[in-house]
């Protein structure tokens, strides 16, 4: 059993998240629905895919004229990794199978990032569930104030709006670049940059980016060992200190997460 | 039913299933070194090439206009810490000024 604070730790952790990533749901949605999408589409995407990245990956591959199976393969390829997350939590949480469905609906980047960060299974199915709980609420809820702020502009390239779909992504993979543990997803990073300019003038629009991830599964799996690619965490200012270093669990992963921004 | 609402509903049900299948399978599938190392990379390798297209294409033609200036305000921003809302919201606003004053 924790002691009181540890778990109070986790909740405040769980609720500044929750705060930061909710937020931006108001970009989402209004970039949504000024790629095309209406507002009950944008909800769909935010209550039953929820998973940040793959839904700003499915609005651009469609915004810019994508196939319907480009938009989906980018949007599954980028939740890839929350198949990982789920089996880091699957041992860390010990669920029972009746709470599976809500626990897999809410493993994304935050939930995983706080969950791992915290010193024993109890604060971390507290973190867990806080955090995925929090930010489902609060990225709903300000999709849809974006959702329907976004209805109401007239061209998005007025309002800069374009440029914030390629600052939202860049501010997805920052975290993901750094540290000494960073050099080859810098490296897979400058590839994919390259790969998806130099053949977006000879293929059909979302094709560029799946022949980047190609690129990327081409070094992963033919690569000889590298250093494991650090798990983002979210932005919380407070989450170094409540989770010191050498703290995970058990049997929590062997690497903290990095507490920096993402999506959810 | 559209091609949206196609997308919308496919791409929710492959990311549930993901989520799920990482609770469900054994773990050492998913343990596996290299399994680990191609998502993650794959998750930058995608995020990289969105960045890119976002920024410097339109319509399958390579353009450079205000979004270029625009990500390098988010670049700094980024690199200051801020707040991703802060990053977003100076990305936009950067492109729509240089829009004000005539960029492209």
């Amino acid at each position: 059993m924790s002691p009181p604070d540890v778990l109070t730790a986790a909740r405040r952790q769980a609720v500044s998240v929750s705060l930061a990533t909710g937020l931006y749901g108001v970009s989402f949605g209004a970039l949504s629905v000024t790629s095309g999408l209406d507002v009950a589409q944008t909800m769909a995407l935010s209550l039953l895919l929820f998973s940040g990245g793959s839904q700003f990956a499915l609005i651009g591959v469609l915004g810019a004229g994508g196939a319907v199976g480009a938009a989906v393969a980018s949007a599954a390829l980028l939740g890839a990794r929350n198949a990982l997350y789920g089996a880091q939590l699957a041992p860390l949480l010990a669920l029972p199978a009746s709470r599976l469905v809500p626990a897999a609906q809410l493993t994304i980047d935050e939930s995983t990032a706080v969950a791992t960060a915290q010193p024993d299974r109890t604060a971390a199915r507290v973190g867990f569930w806080w955090t995925g709980a929090g930010v489902f609420v609060l990225w709903n809820l300000f999709t849809l104030v974006g959702a329907l702020a976004g209805d109401r502009l007239g061209d998005p390239r007025t309002y800069g709006l374009d440029a914030a779909a390629a600052a939202a992504f860049l501010a997805l993979v920052w975290p993901r670049l750094g540290g000494p543990q960073g050099r080859t997803a810098r490296l897979v990073a400058a590839a994919a940059v390259l790969v998806a300019l130099a053949t977006t003038p000879v293929v059909p629009a979302g094709v560029p980016v799946l022949l980047a991830a190609a690129v990327a599964i081409l070094v992963g799996v033919l690569s000889p060992a590298l250093p494991a690619v650090p798990v983002p965490g979210a932005d919380d200012p407070g989450a170094d200190d409540a989770a010191p270093p050498g703290t995970t669990g058990a049997d929590g992963p062997a690497d903290r997460p990095d507490h920096r921004r993402s999506a959810p | 039913m559209t091609a949206l609402w196609l997308a919308v509903l496919l791409s929710s049900a492959a990311c549930f299933a993901l989520k799920l299948a990482g609770h469900l399978l054994p773990r050492h599938w998913l343990a596996e070194p290299r399994v680990a190392r191609t998502a993650a990379l794959v998750t930058v390798a995608l995020l990289a090439a969105l960045v890119a297209v976002q920024t410097a294409t339109d319509g399958g033609r390579l353009v450079l206009d205000a979004r270029v200036p625009a990500l390098a305000v988010a670049a700094v921003a980024l690199a200051l810490r801020a707040p991703f809302v802060v990053v977003v919201v100076l990305a936009a606003a950067t492109a729509a000024g240089l829009r004000v004053l005539g960029m492209a």
